[in-house]
């Protein structure tokens, strides 16, 4: 019941919820009505931001290697710093939708192949200068040059042409994409002065931060940017985060006070720190998996029914509950789960099932010799023990499988890709033709299972044109059946974000496209 | 020339030699590890494109013999370069982070060694009562625990049940003298757990082998206190093995450090060589390997000095 009260308060407090439902709810729940009036008056309070202050947040995933260039981020505090100081053309808000943000219109071609960004007049970057659409191509155009290392190569690459005419922006694409917008929600496409041509790690955005202090892999400070297009939603005076990729002390530095915020609670201790006094556990369902991958172009997983054994030999639920401590839910085989748009919830959920793996084994016609599954601790965590049980598992189902244990150095440079069967995971993308073309696509760069299918590629690409709704998610499912029986994906869990928040910390969000309300905790949240 | 000066003027000509073989190892060892800058940089997002021109950018085309001796050449002239991965001024980012380095080693030297001294004295002067055995017994427990179990240990203790300090230790510039030292107590206390005994075990066994000497049973003879034998007669005479296993302390709390530096997040030399060698960036690794390879060199050789000016027979050769 207490469960149910908190939800029913913080709906309150972010204006979800009358006073009138408020109490014939609470009443429901056998709570008198005096005391649900006296609740309500509290609740309701708390809902008016208050203003001021400096949040401090620990955070995993930086080193003293990162750059503010935000072509270069690729680990989780340089996705939080761009997104801190940086403004993008558009943001995906939590519940999936497109939010406008630079860009104040968005609309395209009846064929998806001409798409128009309205840019918002008087956006300020920090150093005083005005925001123009000739900024945003420019911006584009650094991260598409072919020179460029940019992390967001592979979204934009797509782009045909783009021009700026007064406040508008124009790209055309080499084809059909009725999905571009999210696109640009990317967090390396921040808006910068130039394009950050001249000096991309600047630092210098459009963002609701200016920042102060950047020393990578130690701190990154910021203050309030009084200039904001959109300061009235902003209630911090500034933000700084700190670096701390030791879970312990991480964890520690939370419970003594030292920071407001940590990401990545290890699941291990979420059960003991819900009992901690004025700390909450967030947990969002998000779209990040982890999975146990195969090359379908080689022996002995060029065989689809060894495939199908190795699927049905993998005891999802007992993963989620063990490697994820709960906080998870169990996959299907295919990259997509309900946290994604045009999602296909009657595909049937694939279970443990040993007779059937055996079945499957016998039919592959497999010589017995042990089947290699690499795996190192930075896989994804607990990849190491998730493995061990896989293996348990599938020995129960007579298939001899092997762990080899990898090591986390150079990892994804030496087995990742390389070898024929590995541990991984994957961020998620915010939308389905995203993730799909990112690693499905015959001729995806990050086709780490070697799956080329030709129907599957037509299907995508044809989806791609579709903009009737209901079409896309009947295109979608059945890329996502064709996946699921034929590809050479495991897919045992999808992990959620788990953040451990400062009951001084109000307005927070569980926003399943990124860690710490995808970056966007400091602009949305304030301190009691 | 005195044969003192000349002494020490051929150890730092050695140094120098060994420098240079340093970092010839250290750029062989990066260059055989798996992977390169690149690589290391993109992770799991290496597009063949991205790569190429990632490599392209930081050099790694040229043959590795070339890229050694532009970065010696570099050296040489007084220019570390700039970090590969991203974009840095090398000697910048670890003149701070080299500045962070002394400050905990200091803070732990400053506690640690004349607590060492003292209690091999008094362990020394009551051999094999109790005193001796509680000082041995404590810290034989303290460098026996590992030193993340000491650091976790120390977290739960001063963090959790006594709230005095606080768990991730950083500094900055700006910090009061107090701030800092507040912020440092953690692995300040790590530290002196882990040097302790060996400093104090080595002052206690030098002293009790001096203490077999006829002139101190002179000594005792003529009714000198104990204490007083101790500290006149027998420490002076001691000196050298002790300063030596001081000195190797000290380097040790400079270079040797990095589990304590990555447990309590502290932002010094260790955590920043740690992150470089995990993305190949080469020129950073080989700046921060002759920095602690010069402290190491630079500190036994001054173990040496000291060692010779505390014996006479070395002192005044004939």
């Amino acid at each position: 019941m207490k469960d149910q009260l908190d939800r029913i308060i913080e709906a309150t407090r972010r204006g979800r919820m009358s006073r009138r439902e408020f109490i014939s709810r609470t009443t429901a729940m056998g709570i008198s009505a005096g005391l649900a009036s006296a609740l309500y008056g509290k609740a309701a309070q708390a809902q008016e931001p208050k203003k001021g202050g400096i949040m401090r947040m620990g955070m995993a995933g930086g080193e003293s290697t990162n750059s503010l260039d935000p072509a270069l981020a690729a680990s989780e505090v340089p996705f939080q710093v761009n997104l801190t100081w940086g403004e993008t053309l558009v943001d995906v808000a939590p519940d999936g939708t497109l939010e406008l943000r630079i860009a104040e219109e968005v609309s395209s071609s009846a064929d998806a192949k001409e798409w128009k960004f309205k840019i918002r007049q008087g956006v300020e970057f920090h150093d005083g200068k005005t925001l123009t659409a000739e900024d945003v191509v420019a911006t584009l155009k650094r991260h598409t040059d072919e020179k460029s290392q940019s992390g967001a190569l592979g979204i934009v690459q797509g782009i045909a042409d783009m021009k700026a005419e007064g406040d508008m922006v124009t790209l055309t694409l080499a084809s059909a994409n009725a999905d571009l917008p999210f696109l640009m929600a990317d967090y390396h496409l921040v808006i910068q002065p130039g394009g950050g041509m001249d000096n991309p790690a600047a630092g210098i955005g459009a963002g609701a931060f200016r920042v102060d202090v950047n020393e990578p892999g130690v701190r990154h400070t910021f203050t309030r940017f009084e200039n904001y297009w959109d300061a009235g939603n902003v209630h911090l005076d500034g933000t700084e985060f700190y670096v701390m990729n030791d879970n312990t002390a991480r964890t520690a530095a939370l419970q003594s006070g030292q920071v407001h915020v940590i990401n990545r609670v290890d699941p291990k201790i979420v059960g003991l720190l819900q009992g901690a006094a004025g700390i909450k556990i967030r947990s969002a369902a998000g779209r990040g998996h982890y999975v146990f991958i195969m090359h379908v172009d080689k022996a002995p997983f060029d065989n689809n029914d060894l495939r199908m054994a190795l699927k049905y030999a993998i005891n999802r639920q007992e993963m989620v509950e063990k490697i994820l401590g709960g906080l998870g839910t169990i996959g299907n085989d295919f990259p997509i789960n309900k946290a994604y748009p045009l999602f296909d919830d009657t595909i049937e959920q694939r279970e443990y099932d040993a007779a059937k793996a055996a079945e499957h084994y016998k039919k592959s016609g497999h010589d017995g010799s042990p089947i290699i599954l690499r795996a190192a601790p930075g896989a994804f965590p607990g990849a190491v023990d998730a493995a061990n049980l896989f293996a348990a598992s599938a020995k129960a189902a007579g298939i001899p499988l092997e762990i080899k244990l990898e090591p986390d150095d150079g990892y994804w440079t030496n087995v990742w890709n390389v070898e024929p069967f590995c541990a991984s995971y994957w961020g998620g993308r915010p939308v389905q033709d995203q993730m799909y073309s990112t690693a499905y696509l015959s001729t995806a760069d990050w086709n780490d299972t070697k799956f080329k299918n030709a129907k599957f590629d037509e299907l995508l690409l044809a989806a791609r044109g579709e903009l009737d709704q209901d079409k896309r998610k009947g295109i979608y499912s059945e890329m996502a059946h064709i996946l699921r029986d034929e590809g050479g994906l495991i897919l045992p869990m999808f992990n959620d974000f788990v953040c451990g928040v400062s009951d001084q910390v109000q307005g927070w969000i569980d926003d399943p496209n990124g860690e710490l309300m995808n970056g966007r905790a400091s602009g949305k949240c304030w301190l009691a | 020339m005195h044969p003192l000066l000349k002494l020490v003027i051929q150890r730092l000509a050695l140094g120098f030699l060994l420098l240079l073989v340093v970092s010839a190892v250290i750029f062989l060892g990066v260059e055989a590890l798996p992977g390169d800058t690149a690589q290391a940089i993109l992770g799991q997002s290496a597009t063949p494109q991205a790569l190429a021109n990632l490599r392209e950018q930081m050099g790694l085309n040229d043959p590795p013999l070339t890229r050694y001796f532009d970065w010696l050449g570099g050296v040489m002239t007084g220019d570390l370069g700039k970090s590969l991965t991203n974009g840095a001024d090398i000697a910048q980012a670890i003149g701070q982070r080299l500045g962070n380095t002394l400050f905990l080693a200091a803070c732990a030297a400053v506690i640690s060694v004349p607590l060492a001294l003292i209690l091999g004295l008094i362990a020394a002067r009551y051999a094999g009562k109790w005193p001796d055995k509680v000082i041995s017994a404590i810290t034989l427990t303290t460098i026996s625990l590992p030193e993340f179990v000491a650091a976790y240990f120390v977290i739960y203790l001063l963090t959790q049940v006594i709230p005095l300090f606080q768990p991730v230790a950083m500094v900055f510039p700006g910090m009061s003298f107090g701030a800092k030292l507040h912020a440092v107590a953690l692995p300040v206390i790590v530290l002196v757990m882990v040097v302790l005994a060996h400093m104090m075990r080595m002052t206690r066994a030098a002293i009790l082998n001096v203490m077999q000497s006829a002139y101190i049973e002179t000594a005792e003879l003529k009714g000198v206190r104990p204490m007083q034998i101790i500290w006149r007669h027998a420490f002076p005479n001691a000196i050298a093995p002790i300063v030596s296993v001081v000195v190797l302390n000290l380097a040790y709390l400079v270079v040797g450090v990095v589990v304590v530096e990555v447990v309590f997040g502290y932002n010094a030399l260790g955590q920043f060589l740690v992150d470089h060698v995990t993305k190949r960036d080469l020129p950073v690794v080989q700046a921060v390997g002759l920095v602690f390879a010069g402290v190491y060199i630079m500190l036994n050789i001054l173990a040496d000095v000291i060692a010779i000016f505390a014996n006479p027979r070395l002192r005044h050769p004939k």
